[in-house]
């Protein structure tokens, strides 16, 4: 294989990788305590301290905490004394960890620590979602996020590009592959269940669960000092569609089309994929948007319809990935994470290993 | 490969006022943005990103409400971030878009902030009933009012230096047509006479509760050269995050501000802040904030702050003249104001600060901060490009 070279004049690489074991309920456990775990278990696969850190990013939610300036409390818990570099995005923390992917390409720092966490549990997540809808024409009807999800299988099935047998196959799929995965919240056999709304039933649909995780990335002769194998992020975009339902094409995701092309997805094929598609669905929407065939292996880890801790799931994806290149068992993956209703904005990243690496 | 300089080349803000009854939320973020871009004299196919800021999503009421701004800011096809930094997050989101510039990830990106706080209350959205703490702190000014009193008992200084700052400020505020208060009969008699609020912070020592939004756009040298406008040019920036509480805090002089300062100083190749910066547009929620901030950002020795305000110093006309915008005192949409004071640190430096400009001003620093004063976000802007 011949060396790459770096596109933005830096190569940078996932070098570790956590999650909690993601649960329905997690009432003994505040956010930070959550937390911590996989904290330490990243720093500890790397050795690193806190204070050897460069820079640090999180992604979270006030409105899935309850509470104003919530990721405040996780600070507390990375241990930010002496004072360190560090930033909060209000989102998915696959954007964090685009953050500080952005971060280390500046060459500001040369470590960064992401992570993520949700606690779904303390209220009914379907309704929280709600409030992410334009507040004037949308949020004050309610229309929760299975509903929404809904709608969009709906589209598919009208279009004649999947029916209710392509949509049980993919919630079997994922959940037989959770059986490997001892961090799922679902696994192995998992009954198609009633209706939750018409077309997907319970099996179609995100188990509602807790959870966290983190990840290291550092740059360059330092990736190869702390991981056997780096998960090299070879490109890295995300996209955002208009809001509206109404004037998109629920099935299709053209913005996980443009993130894919960007980030050099179709350069060369891919071995494995982790997709976020809560819903069985909208993993349907995902291959087609980026070609994914047969022989590419879709999200052996079961995806977010084997645990779907809102916040984290996406952060998750990249991480799983990285973590089967470290592993040998990827040398090319695409990462994806989505956020919003119906897939409305979606970030891919193409992580490879090397061929030569020790 | 050194990283990319960054330029301001296009600012735009709303009237700041208590209530934009006239506008949605997406009509004031695109007001500013659309200022920005002209001032740029840009379209919005010329923005390759967007990254926009605000402070607690419970203050409007939308949960990630840049999901549902997509449309509003030309973002769709377009990279998006949300960046929530408390406080200090206008500043936070700023450095956040110059880093994709400074990477070279993106060539132009438009960054944006707001805060429409006649959607909420913004001080019992801050007051949280939360377990294993105060059961009332009653705003912010609760929370701070303790340190400010550590501040005067450290130092001694006499109890009107407050009444200075902001009486300074709002008379600053006067010659800024995007101020929110614009108290044309404001007398210092006044200001002392306002109640006590939490003490020794008097009514008039406060920010006021405002809607508003703050946009710039952010460009790499190709984009500059191409400014019909001068630039301001980024010459350093930093961040600095240090927990809300524990032993050994120092509330008045937070380490963190200490350390972030002394970054963005290294990068700008500053030694001696109080002879090389011109002008400071600074987080000053309330009045002894400034003295305050004057001491943990190197413009003062320690104790001495309060002598650079009572002097005049920081005066309009004085040789480190503060928050001549009038400052977070005049206009406050919570997540906004730190990008204004970096936008304001910007047009100093551009000469395009109107009636408010400080004379010949070549290198501005902009400061915002947040949280328990536990998040520091700055940047150092000047007239001329950065020497790479």
């Amino acid at each position: 294989m011949t060396r790459y070279e770096a596109p933005y004049g830096r190569d940078i690489a996932v070098v570790a990788f956590a999650q909690t074991c993601h649960r329905r309920r997690s009432d003994e456990l505040s956010e930070v305590e959550m937390l911590m775990p996989v904290l330490h278990q990243v720093l500890e696969a790397t050795g690193l301290r806190t204070g050897d850190i460069g820079f640090t990013c999180s992604g979270s939610s006030d409105y899935l905490a309850g509470r104003a300036f919530s990721f405040t409390m996780a600070l507390d818990g990375v241990g930010a004394w002496p004072p360190i570099s560090e930033s909060h995005v209000e989102m998915d923390g696959a954007w964090a960890l685009y953050e500080a992917w952005v971060k280390l390409l500046t060459g500001q720092a040369d470590t960064a620590l992401v992570y993520a966490y949700g606690k779904s549990s303390p209220g009914e997540v379907r309704d929280v979602l709600t409030r992410q809808l334009d507040p004037y024409y949308a949020a004050p009807l309610w229309p929760d996020s299975v509903a929404l999800a809904a709608l969009q299988a709906q589209a598919l099935i009208d279009a004649g590009e999947a029916g209710e047998p392509e949509l049980a196959g993919v919630a079997a799929r994922s959940r037989r592959a959770a059986a490997a995965n001892p961090h799922a919240q679902l696994q192995g056999e998992v009954p198609r269940g009633e209706y939750h709304v018409r077309p997907l039933r319970v099996s179609d649909c995100p188990p509602v669960g807790d959870g966290a995780a983190a990840v290291i990335l550092a740059a360059g002769e330092r990736a190869r000092e702390l991981c056997g194998r780096p998960a090299w992020i070879r490109g890295m975009d995300h996209r955002i569609e208009a809001h509206a339902l109404g004037v998109r094409d629920l099935t299709r995701s053209p913005s996980t089309r443009l993130a894919a092309e960007r980030a050099g997805a179709f350069r060369r094929p891919v071995d494995t994929a982790e997709l976020h598609a809560p819903f069985t669905s909208q993993e349907i929407v995902l291959r087609r948007s980026l070609d994914l065939d047969d022989r590419v292996r879709v999200n052996p880890s079961g995806g977010a319809l084997a645990a779907n801790p809102v916040m984290a799931a996406g952060l998750i994806r990249i991480g799983e990935a990285a973590a089967r290149i470290h592993r040998g068992e990827s040398d090319r993956a695409l990462a994806h994470a989505t956020s919003g209703p119906c897939l409305q904005q979606n970030l891919v990243a193409v992580l490879e290993g090397e061929a030569d690496a020790r | 490969m050194p990283a990319e300089p960054v330029a301001v080349v296009g600012i735009g803000q709303t009237k700041h006022v208590a209530a934009r009854r006239d506008v949605s939320i997406a009509g004031l973020v695109r007001e500013a943005a659309r200022r920005a871009l002209d001032d740029a004299q840009l379209t919005w196919a010329d923005i390759d990103a967007v990254v926009i800021g605000k402070a607690p999503d419970f203050f409007e009421g939308v949960m990630m409400p840049e999901l549902y701004l997509a449309d509003a800011l030309g973002a769709v096809g377009k990279p998006m971030l949300r960046v929530h930094t408390a406080g200090s997050v206008g500043g936070s989101t700023a450095l956040v878009a110059a880093n994709l510039v400074a990477a070279r990830v993106h060539a132009t990106v438009l960054t944006l902030a707001f805060e429409k706080q006649s959607e909420s209350n913004a001080m019992w959205g801050l007051s949280l009933p939360i377990p294993f703490q105060q059961p009332l702190l009653a705003g912010a000014g609760g929370f701070f009012a303790p340190h400010v009193r550590a501040y005067v008992r450290r130092t001694g200084a006499p109890d009107t230096v407050g009444s200075l700052v902001a009486y300074k400020d709002r008379r600053n505020a006067l010659k800024n047509p995007y101020a929110h208060l614009h108290e044309h009969d404001i007398t210092l008699e006044k200001v002392q006479a306002s109640p006590m609020l939490w003490d020794p912070i008097r009514y008039s020592e406060t920010c006021p509760s405002s809607d508003g939004a703050c946009a710039m756009v952010l460009t790499d040298r190709v984009g500059a050269a191409r400014s019909p406008r001068p630039p301001a040019w980024m010459h350093g920036g930093a961040m600095r995050s240090e927990p809300t509480m524990f032993a050994g805090k120092d509330f008045v002089s937070p380490q963190a501000g200490k350390d972030c300062a002394a970054d963005v100083y290294r990068q700008a190749g500053i030694t001696d802040p109080r002879r090389e910066i011109d002008a400071v547009e600074m987080y000053v929620p309330f009045s002894w904030y400034e003295p305050m901030w004057l001491e943990n950002l190197g413009f003062a020795a320690e104790g001495e702050g309060w002598k650079l305000t009572e002097s005049g110093v920081t005066g309009l006309d004085g040789d480190l003249p503060v928050n001549p915008s009038g400052g977070v005192l005049s206009t406050n949409p919570i997540g906004a104001s730190g990008m204004i004071r970096f936008a304001e640190a910007a047009l100093q430096v551009r000469g395009q600060a109107g009636e408010h400009q400080v004379e010949g001003a070549r290198r501005a620093l902009g400061h915002a901060y947040g949280g328990g004063a536990q998040f520091f976000a700055m940047w150092l802007v000047g007239a001329e490009p950065p020497a790479t």
